[in-house]
């Protein structure tokens, strides 16, 4: 065991962090943000010049990292600038998928990703699935040569934005079934594709899109019929060792912004960090954060490793980073007091996305519940 | 980072099962496995196997004759042992005293006493608290006053855990009421023997002895015995309460009660179905799983990172809050478990040697007390209030 990091994952801790600290300050981010895309392109490019793209893809996908902690220190640094750009929805989800799936035409289009020219959203989640993975109501069917998609789905990242779609569609079995899920690659312009954007809480951007009689070919289907579920499941795990790294990122700024405020906000004549009632409080947020930080460790640590392990180390982070994400979050704010509840001050932009967190791939309640099921079967 | 166990790592592993395998005697970890009541021979036996092995001494440097072992290791010692049954050492000499003397003590102490302790020829307890001096430990007045070679002491000491057991306690005392009460302190070593030392039991709310209170009147103890300098012994208090990090979070305890737990919730029926497939007690029992191995890592990354030792203040202070609030989780889940078998209570039933049927599921009878015993650690080693005030006041720099 060694929990250093490595030279080159220190060093690109330290890159993310010094670029962040140069070019994306909090007003700077939140001109960003209210943008009609809701961040910038030329952000983007910047950000695959550094190479912070490829740091999320294997050597043998064009990259060179793609390992769980990879993930992790990049998404950690991500979290404490509050980066917007589509990391998440672009390489995470639609790169994971593609990458386990894609055929070697397919896998061409990382490259894309990668240099940052092609963007690309994972649209899988649909208005009824809640959290759950398997949920896919949307349909494909056989048509000639092709397929022929009609669905719907919701909350998608950066959606509105792509060129290229991963749209998941049923080709047999019941709605939850794990089996009968296909994954196709979806022009964002094809006949049939309608995106409605829209802005989220924590100045991301997401989309509803409907699928309408929507007519692909064959070169569309990602891997074999019906058999995508583990990929997807896989893509959720990276996207939730992404979030939960992020969420420890965020914690941290609103750790070091709360403990300055404490130190030198003064009322009743001495700084509020004198009161005991703070104190303790205070001292309860230390501690969770250093068990949020583990559990993000535990899940980055333990990618590779067999389902129900990796499964469950995932879901342990997920509920980790929620609940104390929502501690840290609503603690740094009422030990503020006021100016917390301001758009000026900052500290509501890092509570906003730490709590939002929770509502990305499971929150706390869905994923102890899965862990617990899971550990059933471990056992 | 790396969470997977090296070559070396693993082939440890091997070899402390093997010793555990053949070293560890049925008799004691039948009784540590079954919630049983160890004996001070029990304890004293499993101290005598570890010295001869060389495998006491955990946390100690070679060169005092400790395993010089990383936190990895420990922690791998700690697992196995926990796993196989094996009783805990006791901490009073080997994990409190030891560093404060290796740190502080003099040549001739560390000499004398280091060595007593590994071959068990002194069983030590500690003499901190007093029955007006808690939490705010420093208000202690036990006096100490010079008398020509001799300090003599008067006053009196509560909670001396395993008291009863002890041949030597290491006292504060104090030495002078000039300035702030901290600056007035001394750290000094009683022989229990010496005229004048009285211990009394305290009974605890569980109906156990584990804890006493000690009276000193008129105990006349060597100069020799004072632990580094006179009216220091405050810097030597708070070095022994903030070194001893190692096992502090108790994972590897808690690791095994989890085990013990699940069985449980497999064997108890709710409607004809395994508790542990009721979904609210699936969940509390997934939060404590999924909190423990977060502590696990929380604990093995504290203290391998290398300013680990830097922030020994607050970092032991946020182990041992953690570990404690999961510890008392699991004796609440596992006492609810037993729905209305959390109630009988025959104290008797603890002892080897009980032949009696049991009452209920034989694995009921030691829940319950373990339950409320264990009320007392989120209150001794300085509360969880005295460590949340630890950890926000060198974090803020207060």
């Amino acid at each position: 065991m060694d929990f250093n990091h490595t030279e080159d994952r220190a060093m690109l801790k330290d890159m993310v962090s010094r670029f962040i600290a140069d070019n994306y300050a909090l007003e700077a981010r939140n001109e960003i943000a209210k943008g009609t895309e809701g961040f910038s392109r030329q952000m983007w490019a910047r950000f695959a010049e550094l190479g912070l793209i490829g740091a999320l893809f294997s050597e043998e996908d064009g990259g060179f990292g793609g390992a769980g902690f990879d993930i992790g220190v990049l998404f950690e640094e991500l979290g404490k600038g509050l980066v917007v750009e589509p990391f998440l929805a672009s390489a995470v989800l639609s790169g994971s998928v593609l990458a386990q799936l894609g055929n070697a035409e397919q896998k061409a289009l990382i490259a894309g990703i990668i240099d940052g020219s092609k963007l690309m959203a994972l649209a899988h989640g649909e208005p009824e699935s809640h959290y759950e993975l398997s949920h896919v109501a949307t349909t494909a069917v056989r048509d000639g040569g092709g397929w022929l998609i009609n669905g719907s789905k919701a909350v998608v990242l950066n959606g509105d934005s792509a060129d290229l779609l991963v749209v998941t569609a049923r080709v047999s079995g019941e709605t939850w079934d794990e089996d009968g899920i296909s994954a196709f690659l979806v022009p964002a312009d094809t006949d049939g594709v309608s995106v409605r954007g829209y802005p989220t809480m924590d100045g991301l951007h997401a989309s509803e899109i409907t699928l309408s009689d929507v007519r692909l070919p064959d070169t569309a289907l990602l891997g074999d019929t019906g058999k995508a579920y583990p990929a997807i499941e896989m893509a959720a795990a990276r996207a939730n060792v992404a979030l939960a790294s992020e969420a420890v990122g965020l914690m941290d700024v609103c750790r070091d912004m709360t403990l300055d405020y404490l130190r030198t906000r003064k009322q009743f004549g001495v700084p509020i960090g004198k009161f005991q009632a703070l104190q303790h409080r205070m001292a309860t947020v230390l501690t969770e954060i250093e068990q949020a930080r583990s559990a993000a460790v535990n899940a980055a640590g333990r990618l590779d490793r067999p389902r129900i392990e990796r499964e469950m180390a995932i879901s342990s982070a997920k509920a980790l980073t929620g609940r104390i994400g929502r501690l840290v979050a609503e603690e740094a704010i009422q030990m503020h007091g006021g100016i917390a509840m301001t758009w000026e001050y900052g500290l509501g932009h890092f509570a906003k996305r730490l709590i939002m967190i929770d509502h990305q791939f499971g929150d706390v309640d869905y994923h102890t519940a899965r862990f617990a099921e899971l550990s059933r079967q471990a056992a | 980072m790396d969470l997977n166990y090296t070559d070396e790592e693993l082939a440890f592993r091997e070899e402390v099962r093997a010793f555990l395998d053949a070293e560890l005697p049925a008799s004691i970890s039948a009784k540590v496995k079954t919630g049983k009541r160890l004996t001070k021979e029990d304890m004293e036996n499993w101290h005598a196997i570890l010295n001869r092995r060389g495998w006491l001494a955990e946390s100690w440097p070679v060169e005092y004759g400790g395993t010089g072992w990383n936190a990895v290791e420990r922690q791998i010692f700690e697992d196995e042992s926990f796993a196989a049954g094996a009783p805990r050492t006791v901490p009073f000499g080997l994990k409190m005293l030891a560093p404060v003397l290796m740190k502080y003590g003099s040549e001739e102490q560390k000499n004398h006493y280091l060595p007593r302790i590994l071959d068990g020829s002194d069983w030590w307890c500690q003499g901190y608290s007093e029955p007006g001096a808690g939490s705010d430990l420093a208000s202690l007045k036990m006096r100490a006053v010079r008398d020509g070679d001799h300090y003599v002491i008067n006053g009196q000491k509560t909670w001396t855990t395993l008291g009863q057991h002890a041949n030597m306690i290491f006292c504060l005392v104090r030495t002078s009421t000039e300035g702030k009460p901290q600056e007035g302190i001394s750290f000094i070593l009683v022989d229990m023997d010496t005229p004048g030392v009285t211990v009394r039991p305290i009974i605890l709310l569980e109906g156990t002895h584990e804890v006493n209170e000690v009276f000193f009147d008129d105990v006349r103890v060597p100069v020799a015995n004072l632990v580094g300098e006179e009216n220091k012994g405050w810097t030597y208090a708070k070095y022994l309460l903030t070194h001893e990090r190692t096992n502090i979070a108790n994972v590897g305890a808690n690791k095994v009660s989890l085990d013990h737990l699940k069985y449980i919730g497999r064997k108890q029926k709710v409607r004809g179905r395994p508790l542990i497939e009721d979904p609210l007690f699936a969940a509390r029992l997934a939060q404590i799983e999924m909190e423990l191995d977060a502590m696990a890592t929380t604990n093995l990354r504290l203290l391998s990172s290398p300013d680990s030792v830097a922030n020994a203040g607050p970092m032991s202070s946020m182990l041992k809050i953690k570990g404690t609030e999961i510890r008392q989780a699991l004796n609440d889940l596992t006492r609810r478990a037993l729905g209305p078998y959390a109630m009988p209570f025959v104290s008797e039933a603890l002892d080897a040697g009980y032949n009696e049927e049991p009452i209920g599921p034989d694995y009921a009878a030691p829940v319950t007390q373990e339950y409320f015993n264990n009320r007392k650690i989120t209150i001794y080693g300085g509360s969880n209030e005295i460590q949340r005030g630890i950890i926000t006041k060198m974090m803020m720099g207060l």
